[in-house]
């Protein structure tokens, strides 16, 4: 536990505390207009499926742009559990995370057979086919989509977000995640290495999805309405792009990058049909200048704050 | 004790038999040498043993265990690992992190001990950093750590090749062309350094090698690959007077 205590965590921490309480007093003394809590807490949701596509993504070098199909999976199974059930909402979340990650393992085990350009067609298309079955089940609603009451809370998203990431960075952060990196790097040195790459990308693919079905529940949740239209593949292209701005394989990046995309989606409400071609130049734009992303694979560090040696 | 037993180890690719009935036999401890003049199927016979292509025929009988048909990974798990002839680092990573990669399977704590931060997280870390660190000293390439591996000049990304090989901790390592593209005062260093970790790690060495000149000062055995098969093996004295040998090497320079 005193490994945790250093300038470092603590600064970290009080940082943490500060948005949150910042946030969380305006809440309550009702001086955050909704649209900002609206898009502060979707700053959440987003950052918790941006990270955990770069798991996929980033970290482990498997091309995959299906994840709103497992936020569907955490979505739908969450308000089945909250609405339906008259179950718990923390109850709700896990249920909705864990089904989404027993489909990415079911999916992941043939599909991460393929690579690249491949890879990334068949995720897309196991998107779309749980989108469209969504859209075919009547119990939850069909097209019309799946009333869901908000019970997520500012203090709900946050923590969970808090919580998400950093359960992704220890794993990153560890012999499993440089087995991942070594998959991204050079797959035939990584077996060499006696690294089952297999039983890694699969296990990338499962906690990714199993965070995308997380987030999925707090969005359902919150958003008083569930259709399977949200979960299009423009929804995973929204968290590619999030990837890919702020770097593959850069946790920091993905955070920065979701926060980006989340405020300019905010700011171009109004002129929604002129977002994706914002986001199509800003994507033109970067790929130009800085093809590796805002970070790279590099991570902002707060390391300085630990003296001399990181 | 024979270590490694090749048993009529077979492979085509459509109507080529690039390697075709080797037999070999290397007892523990013992630094062999395969050689053969290009295209002979050396790196192909490394492919087979290392479980990269699967034999089309033949056995690998490696610790009484037949390894044929293994994946990679799990023939470098039962203790055979090797380099590649074009090298194959994690390039864009780090010294020490190529190292540490190949520590994962002797490391034992698992990803809720490291996503929860146990204690066994930062012990296996620990250890993981001190041996990595030590396993570079012994290659002369501590002070670089920290740098990522592509910039390493060609010799040095050599070494960690062969450094990296090692953290699996093996009791056969293949070495496909360890010297290519080093200046002689770089090979003979390297030769030295290898003799050296054979004796200190209990190592069994094969290794092949373009160069028969200096195959002849570090190997005790010989196996000779042309066309896909054993054509002589022997010590060196007695590959360097076989008439097959010379007439394979015909137009090169034998020794
Ligand atoms: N994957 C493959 N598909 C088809 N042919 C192959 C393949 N790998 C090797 N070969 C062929 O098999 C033969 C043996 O190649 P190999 O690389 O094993 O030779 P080598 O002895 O290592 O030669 P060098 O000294 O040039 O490294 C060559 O004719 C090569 O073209
Ligand atoms: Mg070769």
């Amino acid at each position: 536990m005193s490994r945790w205590i250093n300038s470092k965590n603590i600064f970290i921490l009080i940082a943490l505390l500060a948005i949150y309480g910042l946030v969380q007093g305006m809440t309550l003394t009702d001086t955050l207009p909704p649209f900002y809590r609206l898009n502060l807490i979707l700053i959440c949701i987003y950052i918790i499926l941006a990270t955990s596509l770069n798991l996929i993504n980033g970290i482990t070098g498997q091309f995959s742009i299906g994840h709103a199909g497992f936020m569907a999976i955490g979505a739908y199974i969450s308000a089945i559990i909250t609405v339906k059930l008259h179950g718990p909402l923390l109850l709700g979340l896990i249920a909705g995370a864990i089904v989404s990650a027993i489909a990415g393992f079911l999916i992941g085990l043939p599909t991460l057979r393929l690579k690249g350009d491949y890879l990334a067609i068949a995720t897309l298309g196991l998107g779309e086919i749980v989108r469209i079955i969504f859209l075919n089940i009547e119990y939850v609603g069909g097209a019309s989509g799946f009333s869901v009451p908000k019970t997520i809370t500012w203090t709900w998203a946050f923590w969970l977000m808090v919580i998400s990431v950093l359960v992704i960075r220890n794993f990153i952060n560890s012999t499993h995640g440089r087995a991942c990196i070594s998959i991204r790097e050079n797959e035939i040195a990584a077996e060499a290495m006696g690294i089952n790459t297999t039983k890694y990308k699969v296990l990338a693919f499962t906690i990714g999805a199993f965070f995308a079905g997380l987030a999925g529940g707090i969005y359902a949740n919150y958003m008083y309405i569930i259709q399977p239209m949200t979960f299009s593949f423009l929804k995973s292209f929204d968290i590619l792009v999030m990837v890919v701005l702020g770097g593959l394989g850069s946790l920091t990046g993905s955070i920065l990058g979701a926060i980006f995309m989340t405020t300019i989606g905010a700011v171009l409400a109004s002129l929604s049909e002129w977002r994706l071609v914002i986001t199509a130049l800003l994507l033109v734009v970067m790929m130009l200048f800085r093809p590796t992303g805002l970070m790279g694979t590099k991570e902002f560090s707060l390391n300085f704050l630990k003296g001399k040696k990181g | 004790m024979t270590l490694l037993k090749v048993e009529n180890l077979s492979k085509s690719f459509g109507g080529l038999k690039a390697v075709s009935n080797l037999n070999m036999e290397i007892s523990q401890g013992e630094l062999i040498g395969l050689i053969g003049p290009n295209g002979a199927g050396k790196t192909t016979a490394f492919n087979l043993l290392t479980g990269v292509y699967e034999p089309s025929e033949g056995k690998i009988i490696f610790q009484d265990k037949n390894v044929a048909g293994l994946k990679p990974y799990q023939v470098t798990q039962k203790g055979m690992a090797r380099t590649f002839q074009n090298i194959r680092l994690f390039a864009d990573l780090t010294v020490i992190d190529n190292v540490k990669i190949a520590y994962h399977q002797n490391t034992t704590y698992s990803s809720f001990g490291a996503i929860l931060r146990l204690p066994s997280y930062y012990r296996g870390e620990q250890e993981i950093e001190e041996k990595a660190m030590q396993l570079l000293k012994i290659f002369k390439l501590e002070d670089k750590a920290q740098e990522v591996a592509k910039n390493l000049p060609y010799g040095e990304q050599r070494r960690l090749e062969i450094a990296r090989a090692l953290a699996t901790q093996p009791k056969l390592l293949l070495l496909d062309e360890p010297a290519a593209g080093m200046n002689p005062q770089e090979t003979h260093d390297l030769m030295e350094l290898i003799r050296w970790i054979r004796k200190e790690f209990e190592l069994t060495i094969l290794l092949i090698e373009h160069d028969m000149s200096l195959v002849m000062g570090v190997c005790e055995r010989i196996y000779v690959l042309d066309y896909g098969t054993i054509i002589a093996h022997g010590t060196p004295a007695e590959i360097k007077s076989n008439p097959k040998v010379i007439e394979a090497y015909l137009g090169e320079e034998v020794v």
